[in-house]
């Protein structure tokens, strides 16, 4: 009747190769798969992005085998109007959520998460488990809808109804391509619940002895405030999928409004809501912008305190601006309607939260540059990075300002200067944490260095690239650039060509900048310096372990935190870091009583 | 490596105001009444933003010059007034700057969604549909005939499906694919849509709303320069979305009433 | 000492809560006092907190729902009004008495571990009661769509069945998980593996399909 291995981690370390490497219980495993899924996706997305950017710089330029991917797609390999919109569908669709949620919160998440808490594993290692695997057949559903008759579907990354409701005489791919989508996203908000659920029970309920919140390092801050967003949002996107779905296969009408005619034929639903579905899907879109960055902005914080050598001005104005960002994330989803036909009124009540938001915001910008103010800055391929993060984070942050006002939103919704907007915020911003992530664990994860050259080489050019291609975006949509067009045959797009050609040619390059990253990933995996438990010199948990970390994280002896996180510097200790688990005794002005 | 990264930062800082200050790629001309409210709340945004954005990416990049070459022995030191200072004046002035910035604005979004549209304000119905927009004049009685979705027929060039045979207030109704309309005349604009999502957006008028299947929406407009002006659809509709457009030809009075006679003969 | 994952930390007092992080995970853990039965529970409690937290995404979930009924039904005229099958009144009383009988059974179980009581007094049989009375409400839920469905009131007749048959069927998916859990613990129980956090868990998961199931009955009476 009584549990006599009563204990939060019930699994030993494992023996066969499946439990091991397949079905893992371990975090650090289900970490490394996350990272591994988010990677193969990434690859697809700027694939996909290449295609596109080809064909807008040059409209009937032949891709070499693209006919192969879909034969009525791309006919002479070149592609058609609907196979482009297909292609953006799943380019948006595989990035936001298979690389931008599951790299920084999912994959870093899973492996570092416990480890800084100082837990053998997640509570719920089974949940953990299937929250990987959910995922990755939640990602091959997408993947599948390339391989349908009609192709994937072309109705964009937000699906709006009742163009996704309608089913095949709306388009190519608005049959079978839509219910993979919806499905694939029902399936991947489970996935995503399953690790929320883990993540927060975590931070609640498995930390170390002396490791109070307020110890916790700002990545696990990060991914506790992710988790708690993801919790909430994704709960919202499955029921949303689930109605979608039904519209569908059921003719149901949650979306479809009565009297729609296509092809001279009346459609056979009724009263369905419009609106209905952007409200869903919002509410869930917009806190799913900061489950991208709340995450990098943990792990840039982490990896400028390491390479600056001093703690943040404060640790407590960086988390509770964290926290704020998340409870805002909810209050300004309407701005993504403006437009759309909702009540005028809403526009204004919308755009007050969403111009609040840019103070905490500004606040955590503030905090990194007054941070950098006197700090002995180290220069290497993590805080190039990191630095990246927090100059990409601005150049994406101030177009905001113009975003979240209804009266320009006028003239700039549906433009390219959203699509800058998101790309430089939430896709590159996020894009740099990742790879600033990459470079300061990879030692920790693997057991072996990265090239700092190749790492440096690839930084450069990536910064640069990236500025090339997402700041003209802003220029187009200014010019009145309408996103989310195959060709610009409009009189007053004409004009605007040379630099759809520049910003092609950019992301050419840019994308080339990234085999060097996969390469030096690659290389360093099998052929890397060997790495030391703490080659950074860190404070935090997961460099007071082995480099591995140990199957149960720290071998015999749990650790016990006497410290804040971030002890650099302090005046009169014996060394310019005291890791949380040394038990000296420091007098220090950011220790917490 | 850091004196390259900062250098690179403030070219790029540089280069990317260049375009908008030399005016590369403007904002179309505006043609509309409301529009210079518009114009001048994007102006004010644009000189707040671009100060903050050349502002932080040059303080970044200075950090970045002088904090990353530390002499051997040198002690890191806080920033001056701590984050104290710091929070005040994200608070002070990011938080009057987008309060002011919130504030003025809603002026020029009442100026086109919050006041209704002048009593004498001509209404004209436009149609979306997959993939073009059709424009429906009330004719002399002023009033639009009932729609019939069932007697849609594109064959026909019944587009909007009215019923001429039965409904009297349909006998007279104008149906055109061009949107034409006198200038400096307030136009009401009655947006409805044949099957999915889709958008009005002329950048000139300065006018951007989705229609939304099932439920119609209105805008009003007045237009002040004769022209010839894109519509297009901002609204991912379908594989010819990007090809979904019609023409705004703001005309003189004479003109436009030379046309709807001329339209009136056709029908 | 060494303590690996696969072992139980023996009352191992170096690793209970020290000053700083009273709210920290070993909270749970007692030191023995070599009496092993009446240990009240090893493990940290993170099947509690877990188990709030899933209970929140699930609220989430239904409270989408429900804005999205409220939401649909003002978007146009065609909503109709539906006599929901009397049968749903009767499931109501067994997934109350469901919830009871449980009670009564995790009250049984606290006891002995708690070391009031010497013996358990047949929890299980509470349990195989809680079981029965949870497969006849999804028998008796079964029966309510089958009569619509027979009635000719199918998923697609009005968005008001729409949301009736979502409704249903989403809360008897949630319940049918909680009767897994049930069956779990009823093995456990069997096997004298049962933690205690377990069963508060379960019975939390169980008694919140009850009050879900309430509100439900309540909001379709109400809008539908």
């Amino acid at each position: 009747m009584h549990d006599m291995s009563a204990h939060a981690v019930p699994h030993g370390a494992p023996t066969s190769f499946i439990r091991k490497h397949v079905f893992s219980l371990d975090h650090k495993v289900i970490g490394k798969q996350y990272y591994a899924l988010a990677l193969l996706a990434a690859l697809i997305g700027m694939a996909l992005s290449w295609i596109m950017r080809i064909h807008l710089g040059w409209g009937s330029f032949a891709i070499p085998g693209l006919h192969l991917l879909s034969s009525t797609g791309a006919p002479g390999n070149v592609l058609t109007p609907e196979y482009y919109l297909q292609l953006m569908t799943m380019h948006g669709t595989i990035m936001v959520f298979f690389v931008l949620t599951t790299a920084p919160f999912a994959a870093f998440g899973n492996f570092f998460l416990p480890i800084q808490t100082g837990a053998e594993d997640m509570p719920f290692p089974h949940f953990n488990m299937m929250s990987f695997w959910v995922t990755f057949v939640g990602f091959w559903v997408l993947i599948a809808s390339f391989f349908v008759a009609d192709g994937p579907t072309l109705g964009g990354w937000t699906q709006y109804a009742p163009l996704s409701a309608i089913g095949s005489v709306g388009g190519p791919g608005q049959g079978l391509g839509v219910v993979l989508w919806a499905t694939s996203i029902a399936i991947f908000c489970v996935g995503q619940l399953f690790g929320s659920l883990n993540f927060i029970t975590t931070t609640l309920d498995m930390r170390c002895k002396g490791m109070s919140l307020m110890r916790l390092p700002l990545t696990a801050w990060g991914w506790f405030i992710t988790s708690v967003m993801g919790l909430t949002a994704f709960a919202v996107l499955m029921p949303a999928c689930i109605l979608l779905i039904l519209d569908h296969v059921a003719g149901t009408s949650f979306f479809v409004a009565s009297n729609l005619v296509i092809n001279d034929q009346v459609l056979p639903h009724s009263g369905g809501s419009t609106l209905l579905w952007q409200h869903l899907f919002w509410f869930f879109g917009h806190p799913e912008v900061y489950i991208a960055i709340v995450p990098g902005m943990g792990i840039v914080s982490h990896v400028l305190i390491t390479n600056m050598r001093k703690p943040m001005l404060s640790h407590r104005v960086l988390i509770y601006s964290m926290a704020a960002l998340a409870v805002l994330s909810y209050m300004v989803y309407g701005h993504h309607m403006f437009v759309s036909g909702m009540n005028p009124i809403s526009s204004l009540v919308f755009s007050f939260p969403t111009l609040v938001i840019t103070i905490p915001s500004t606040i955590v910008v503030l905090m990194w540059l007054g941070s950098l103010y006197g700090s002995k800055l180290r220069i290497n391929s993590a805080s190039l990075f990191a630095l990246g993060f927090v100059s990409m984070f601005i150049s994406g942050g101030v177009s905001g300002f113009f975003l979240a006002q209804p009266s320009i939103d006028i003239m700039l919704h549906a433009t390219y200067f959203v699509v800058g907007h998101f790309h430089l915020v939430m896709g590159v911003a996020a894009m740099f944490g990742i790879f600033a992530g990459t470079y300061f664990w990879f030692p920790k994860m693997t057991g072996r260095m990265m090239n700092e050259t190749l790492g440096k080489a690839h930084f450069i050019l990536s910064f640069i690239g990236a500025y090339c291609i997402f700041m003209p975006f802003h220029y187009l949509g200014i010019a009145g650039n309408v996103r989310r067009y195959q060709a610009f045959t409009d009189d007053y797009l004409i004009p605007l060509i040379p630099v759809h050609k520049f910003i092609t040619v950019a992301a050419l390059v840019t994308g080339f900048a990234q085999l060097i990253f996969v390469y030096n990933l690659i290389h360093s995996r099998f052929k890397g310096a060997i790495a030391s438990d703490n080659p950074w010199q860190g404070t935090s948990l997961e460099w007071s372990t082995a480099t591995p970390p140990p199957h149960n994280n720290f071998g015999d002896k749990m650790p016990v935190v006497y410290h804040d996180p971030y002890q650099y510097s302090v005046e009169g200790a014996s060394a310019d870091f005291i890791m949380q688990t040394s038990p000296e005794k420091i007098n220090s002005p950011n220790e917490e009583k | 490596m850091a004196k390259i990264f900062a250098v690179v930062i403030i070219l790029i800082a540089i280069a990317s105001a260049v375009p908008i200050v030399m005016h590369w790629w403007p904002m179309p001309q505006d043609i509309s009444v409301h529009g210079t409210l518009i114009d001048e709340q994007y102006a004010d945004t644009m000189l707040e933003a671009g100060i903050s954005f050349l502002a932080s990416q040059f303080l970044l990049a200075f950090f970045i010059w002088k904090f990353s070459a530390p002499k051997p022995g040198e002690r890191v030191k806080n920033f001056p007034g701590g984050a104290a200072g710091l929070v005040a004046a994200a608070f002070l002035l990011v938080g009057t700057e987008v309060l002011a910035l919130g504030v003025f604005g809603t002026k020029a979004w009442a100026s086109v969604y919050l006041t209704p549209p002048a009593a004498n304000a001509m209404p004209v119905q436009v149609q979306a549909g997959q993939f073009a927009f059709y424009f429906r004049y009330p004719g002399p009685d002023g009033k639009f005939g009932p729609l019939h979705a069932d007697q849609i027929s594109e064959a026909n060039a019944n587009f909007f499906g009215l019923d001429t045979t039965h409904d009297q207030d349909s006998k007279d109704d104008i149906v055109a694919a061009e949107l034409a309309i006198p200038v400096n005349r307030e136009i009401h604009l009655l947006m409805h849509s044949k099957d999915v999502g889709h958008s009005f957006y002329v950048p000139e008028l300065r006018i951007q709303q989705d229609f939304v299947p099932g439920l119609d929406v209105t805008v009003h407009f007045t237009a002040t320069k004769i022209g010839k002006y894109e519509i297009v659809c901002t609204q991912l509709c379908g594989l010819g979305h990007y090809n979904m457009k019609a023409y705004l030809e703001v005309k003189s009075q004479e003109d436009y009433d030379a046309w709807i006679k001329q339209q009136a003969a056709l029908q | 000492m060494a303590t690996t994952v696969h072992e139980p930390p023996k009352h191992d007092l170096e690793r209970l809560p020290s000053q700083g992080s009273g709210n920290g995970g070993w909270r749970n853990l007692v030191p023995a006092d070599g009496d092993l039965p009446r240990v009240k529970d090893h493990a940290p409690p993170p099947a509690s907190t877990g188990i709030w937290v899933g209970l929140a995404a699930i609220t989430m979930t239904f409270a989408a729902f429900t804005s999205a009924l409220v939401v649909r039904q003002g978007a146009a005229p065609d909503w109709q009004h539906i006599t929901l099958p009397s049968i749903l009144y009767f499931n109501t009383l067994l997934i109350i008495a469901s919830s009871v009988t449980l009670e009564i059974s995790r009250r049984r179980v606290a006891a002995f571990m708690g070391g009031i009581k010497d013996r358990a007094a047949n929890p299980a049989r509470w349990l195989y009661i809680t079981l029965a009375l949870g497969v006849l409400f999804v028998a008796g839920q079964t029966f309510a769509w089958v009569q619509l469905k027979s009635q000719g009131f199918g998923l697609a007749t009005n968005v008001s069945y729409s949301f009736f048959y979502v409704l249903t069927v989403a809360h008897a998916l949630h319940l049918l998980g909680g009767l897994g859990g049930l069956v779990r613990v009823i093995a456990k129980l069997h096997n004298s593996v049962l933690r205690r956090s377990t069963l508060d868990a379960t019975s939390r998961y169980w008694h919140f399909m009850g009050v879900l199931w309430v509100y439900l009955l309540f909001l379709l009476w109400m809008k539908l």
